[in-house]
């Protein structure tokens, strides 16, 4: 992983972390239940101005359930929660203009085209983007007058993420938004999402894929069982990035492997020992994937899952 | 997958209107447009989808004229002096139109858009929700003045049927209509929460517009029906509103051939009014933006 997001985007850059400004979720002490299951059971979160958030968990984990609630979808049954300064469950319109909501893949609307959608949707809004500039921005140029019923999968997903900004949110929730892309359009969208970063906003993203995770989030939480678990920054979560580096080679015909929390002198020796260059040497700290299964496995299963 | 985003991405969305860039770029006293234009904007946009969906459209303008041609074909009798079945039938369809239109229109459509997130998508928006409905509104407005359009034409041409001859009988089929249209536009929003899922709500709506047909007269002459059939047809708007329709469209002697022996119209309206009232507070109790498996 060599990419680190920059902290700081555009001109605007330097208050993105403010520390002094309100932060744009707060939620203390959330509960959701679900019969007598608490989907949601006493998360503590803080989402600052201007950054990303990744919230990671398997499904039932009450990922959903929890954006949900921010996202005023769902009512809660205990605790406080913080919207932009607002409380979703009373949020009014004025409110609903200054978030943007990508949810899960969606089908509706077929028979019109790209181009009505984002230009119809642009009316909600008091002081909307330029639709065509969205469209463009979407990587839907090319699309931009065929209907929606004719989108492929991904271009589909890139029209709810055209709907969800075109508003000009201040904090975009963006549920699982790469799911069924292709590496190439993947990476063209974690390039959208660093646009809208650096432009100010900011977002809220699920999201399955951990490298998604590494490369687009400022910090990630962990979440499991309704609880947190961890809340850092990628390279720092579950204190990987001083733990646990494993250094593997290869000496007398047999791979050797070895787990150390000091690869340098290692691999110094190493190399002292075989005089230069040391066989099919590697390096490798734990991805966040190894640091968030290890996490996950970590807590026993509650419950079943409640989408 | 085959259209990269361009890599001019940051800044064309960084772009945009306003253009001050920063956390702080909304522009300065930018207000939301009124539910009313929003509201004119949906409904173009609701009519627009509806013209594309070629089948479901043709289907919704032809169901009515094809009943007409089997109906008409097969029981061309008179039903009393003057009075073809014919035109008994092309009265009766002409207020099934209506309720198709609105009734049968509404409580399918916005079951499926429930169930495909159209509605929670809009949910997120800052979209007045009465701009949602004037939406549907104005769709079955333009929708069921095509309808009877379609139908006044096919009836005069083909049926027997004499458009109204005076400004009055115009003003009733004007309220009537209008009356029919209200009523099935706000018990097909309500009806709309009882299909639980968008497949299954064209197999719900269906038979209980083809059943409200059979009770309410418009398949066979009110009148014959078992009587536990038209006290059950009388609670509903159709048999009403089929009425209301015959009361322009026949010649006023056949009010004698009714159950009353006349046209029962301040009775119409009283009725078609009263199911506006129980379909608003429906509406107003039970409309839902997700499905009712979303916590």
């Amino acid at each position: 992983m060599t990419t680190t997001v920059p902290t700081t985007g555009g001109l605007d850059g330097a208050d993105h972390h403010d520390p002094t400004a309100e932060p744009a979720v707060r939620i203390t002490g959330l509960v959701k239940r679900y019969g007598t299951r608490n989907a949601v059971d006493g998360i503590d979160l803080e989402i600052r101005r201007g950054e990303v958030f990744a919230l990671l968990g398997p499904n039932g984990a009450g990922k959903t359930t929890t954006v949900e609630i921010l996202e005023g979808y769902r009512s809660r049954d205990g605790g406080q929660v913080s919207v932009l300064g607002v409380d979703p469950a009373t949020a009014g319109l004025d409110w609903r203009a200054r978030i943007g909501i990508v949810l899960q893949s969606s089908t509706e609307n077929a028979e019109l085209t790209v181009a009505e959608l984002v230009h119809h949707f642009a009316k909600y809004y008091p002081d909307p983007r330029d639709p065509d500039e969205v469209i463009t921005a979407a990587g839907l140029d090319e699309k931009r007058n065929a209907r929606t019923r004719s989108l492929s999968g991904g271009q589909r997903r890139r029209l709810d993420v055209a709907l969800g900004i075109v508003g000009r949110p201040e904090l975009l929730f963006l549920d699982e938004p790469t799911t069924g892309f292709d590496p190439q359009a993947r990476r063209a969208f974690w390039d959208l999402v660093r646009g809208l970063r650096s432009d100010g906003t900011t977002i809220l993203l699920t999201t399955h894929y951990l490298d998604e995770a590494q490369q687009l989030a400022d910090r990630v939480a962990v979440i499991n069982n309704g609880r947190i678990l961890a809340v850092d920054t990628p390279d720092r979560l579950g204190g990987r990035s001083a733990h646990q580096v494993r250094v593997r080679w290869s000496e007398d015909g047999a791979d050797q492997e070895r787990v150390t929390q000091t690869p340098t002198r290692l691999v110094t020796e190493l190399a002292a020992r075989f005089g230069g260059e040391v066989p099919d040497l590697h390096v490798m700290r734990p991805t966040l994937e190894d640091v968030y299964l290890s996490m996950i496995e970590a807590e026993p299963a509650l419950g079943e899952e409640q989408s | 997958m085959s259209t990269p985003i361009p890599t001019t991405t940051p800044s064309s969305v960084a772009g945009g209107s306003g253009g001050s860039g920063g956390r702080g770029r909304r522009r300065q006293g930018a207000r939301r447009s009124s539910a009313l234009s929003l509201g004119l904007a949906r409904a173009g946009l609701e009519l627009r989808q509806f013209s594309r969906e070629r089948t479901s459209m043709v289907f919704t303008f032809a169901f009515p004229i094809v009943m007409l041609v089997i109906f008409g074909s097969v029981f061309p009798d008179e039903i009393a002096p003057g009075v073809s079945f014919r035109q008994y039938f092309a009265a009766g369809m002409i207020a099934t139109g209506v309720m198709l239109s609105s009734f049968q229109q509404l409580a399918i459509g916005i079951a499926v858009e429930r169930d495909d997130g159209t509605l929670k998508r809009l949910r997120g928006t800052p979209m007045p929700p009465l701009a949602y409905f004037l939406g549907k509104i104005g769709q079955v407005l333009v929708s069921s003045l095509i309808q009877a359009a379609i139908m006044l034409g096919a009836g005069r041409a083909f049926f027997g049927l004499h458009l109204p001859s005076s400004p009055d009988l115009w003003l009733r089929f004007t309220w009537v209509f209008a009356l029919g249209t209200t009523a099935g536009t706000v018990l097909g929003i309500a009806f709309s929460a009882v299909p639980r899922s968008g497949k299954s709500a064209s197999a719900i709506v269906s038979p209980v517009m083809i059943i409200l047909q059979f009770v309410s007269g418009v398949y066979f002459v009110f009148s014959t029906l078992p009587t536990w059939m038209q006290d059950i047809g009388s609670l509903f708007p159709l048999k009403w509103l089929a009425q209301g329709m015959r009361s322009v469209f026949l010649p006023d002697t056949f009010a004698a051939n009714e159950v009353s022996g006349s046209w029962q119209l301040p009775l119409t309206a009283a009725v078609l009014v009263g199911w506006v009232v129980v379909g608003l507070v429906l509406c107003l109790r039970t409309f839902r933006w997700q499905r009712s498996d979303a916590g």
